[in-house]
């Protein structure tokens, strides 16, 4: 499926901001990125499995804090970042 | 250990901002001071070491905004990074223990000479990280991570004023590579040791008043912002911490206060401690404010560097050069660093953006570069030729 990403990751992606990943779950999907883009993974999830704070993960536009949620092929998926503060 | 810059090579000054980080690169006079960087622009670094065991392997410790801690190194000076393939992390939580996660790898430090691909990275919240293998992979140092006390010493959380609590200070025994030294800064912080390679810890703060604990001498607890061991002479440590300036000859055991001989308009509070490369005595800090509501910033808005020569009995003022008035200036605890030329250079970055240097001990003091981001640490060093 195809997996648009945010701009501070796009050092991992050889600067696109789109790429193609698979998996049936975020988990799993988020694994796979990090086979094809080592390094991503942990970024954006802690040692402890928990998106860090700043990460937002939109699944069909609708925001996902947890990495279970079932995906499927067709989904349009958003690994984005918020920041507050300046 | 704390190898002093080389007198060899090129001098450079790393400078590591909220920002990114810079690389001043000096001419063999110390005159003229060229600015390459930003290296990873918008990047929060704590810290950029150079390993002085080879004079061109770079770590940097970063993180953004957005995105966790990680660690990049680069063995050509600077010129290109690449990212540790297993970054600094906690190994995961069992149920029912604490959950920690590194929010940022705060300090950096080369293993000893004879480990030449041993790394150590403290971080915040507090914990112990070592690479065997010059900063590609790191793993948790168990013996400290885990210890049966680590409760009581840390905390898990990563917030706290300015930056979170920080694990500092790593600091080697050059005699013995098994033989080191950390600090923390935050609740139940202070100063510990291990003697065997990082198995077992025990706190040294014996004699380290804490004031704002009602038990006045804890055995842990204290604040450390800064220890330094000199290399000539190993048992001598020195320490600027939230409550003064002390020193220990570790064979006594017992931090003695020294900074009470500093003057008492000005105090002896402060971040950071420096040594000279080849005097044990001669000792650097860089007092700040810290009555009342602890504003950390030059005493009176005029800042100077002090120097004692003997080891903390008697204390100089140095402030030439530097503004002599409304100038309310915060150095960090990294930011600070001598060179190993003779006389000895001495830098200092502000949280302001500015790096000032001095090429005679601290005698006369110049600005060599303004309008940085906020500077988090300095380390002169020299680069292999």
């Amino acid at each position: 499926m195809k997996v648009r990403i945010a701009s501070p990751l796009h050092s991992y992606t050889n600067q696109r901001d789109e790429v193609e990943a698979h998996g049936g779950s975020i988990a799993e999907l988020l694994d796979d990125l990090d086979r094809r883009h080592p390094g991503l993974r942990f970024r954006i999830v802690d040692e402890q499995g928990r998106l860090r704070p700043h990460v937002r993960i939109f699944v069909n536009r609708v925001a996902v804090r947890s990495l279970g949620t079932a995906i499927g092929e067709e989904d349009e998926i958003h690994v984005l970042q918020a920041l507050s503060g300046g | 250990m704390r190898p002093a810059a080389s007198s060899s090579g090129a001098l450079v000054v790393l400078v590591a901002t909220r920002k990114g980080a810079f690389v001043l690169e000096s001419d063999p006079a110390r005159e003229h001071f060229g600015i390459r960087g930003p290296i990873l622009l918008g990047h929060v670094v704590h810290h950029l070491m150079l390993d002085p065991r080879d004079g061109r392997t770079l770590l940097l410790a970063a993180r953004t905004g957005h995105l966790g801690p990680t660690v990049f190194r680069s063995i050509d000076r600077g010129e290109t990074w690449s990212e540790a393939v297993r970054p600094p992390a906690f190994r995961k939580a069992e149920p029912g223990e604490r959950v920690r996660a590194v929010d940022h790898v705060f300090w950096l430090e080369p293993g000893h000479p004879r480990e030449p691909d041993v790394w150590w990275a403290g971080t915040s919240p507090e914990g112990l990280f070592r690479s065997e293998d010059g900063g590609r992979h790191w793993d948790p140092v168990a013996g400290f991570n885990d210890h049966p006390r680590n409760a009581e010493w840390t905390r898990v959380e990563a917030t706290g004023t300015p930056d979170g609590p920080v694990l500092h200070s790593i600091t080697l025994d050059p005699r013995d590579a098994k033989h080191l030294y950390i600090a923390m800064s935050g609740t139940g912080g202070g100063v510990f040791e291990t003697t065997d390679g990082g198995r077992d810890w025990k706190p040294l703060n014996a004699g380290c008043r804490v004031d704002f604990l009602p038990d006045p001498f804890p055995e842990y607890g204290q604040d450390p912002h800064c220890v330094r061991l000199h290399p000539l002479a190993p048992d001598l440590l020195y320490q600027q911490n939230h409550c003064g300036i002390y020193s220990m000859d570790r064979r006594e055991g017992r931090w003695i206060r020294i900074g009470e001989n500093m003057p008492p308009e000005v105090g002896d509070i402060g971040f950071p401690v420096t040594l000279h490369p080849r005097d044990p005595r001669t000792v650097w800090v860089f007092p700040m404010d810290g009555t009342d509501v602890w504003p950390r910033t030059s005493p009176g808005g005029r800042p100077a560097v002090y120097v004692t020569r003997d080891a903390g009995r008697t204390w100089m003022r140095l402030d030439r050069g530097l503004p002599a008035e409304q100038a309310w200036l915060t150095v960090k605890r990294q930011a600070m660093s001598a060179d190993s030329h003779d006389p000895v250079g001495l830098y200092f970055g502000t949280t302001s953006g500015e790096v000032w240097a001095s090429a005679d001990e601290g005698a006369t003091w110049r600005c060599i570069a303004r309008h940085l981001p906020e500077i988090y640490a300095i380390e002169a060093a020299g680069c292999a030729s």
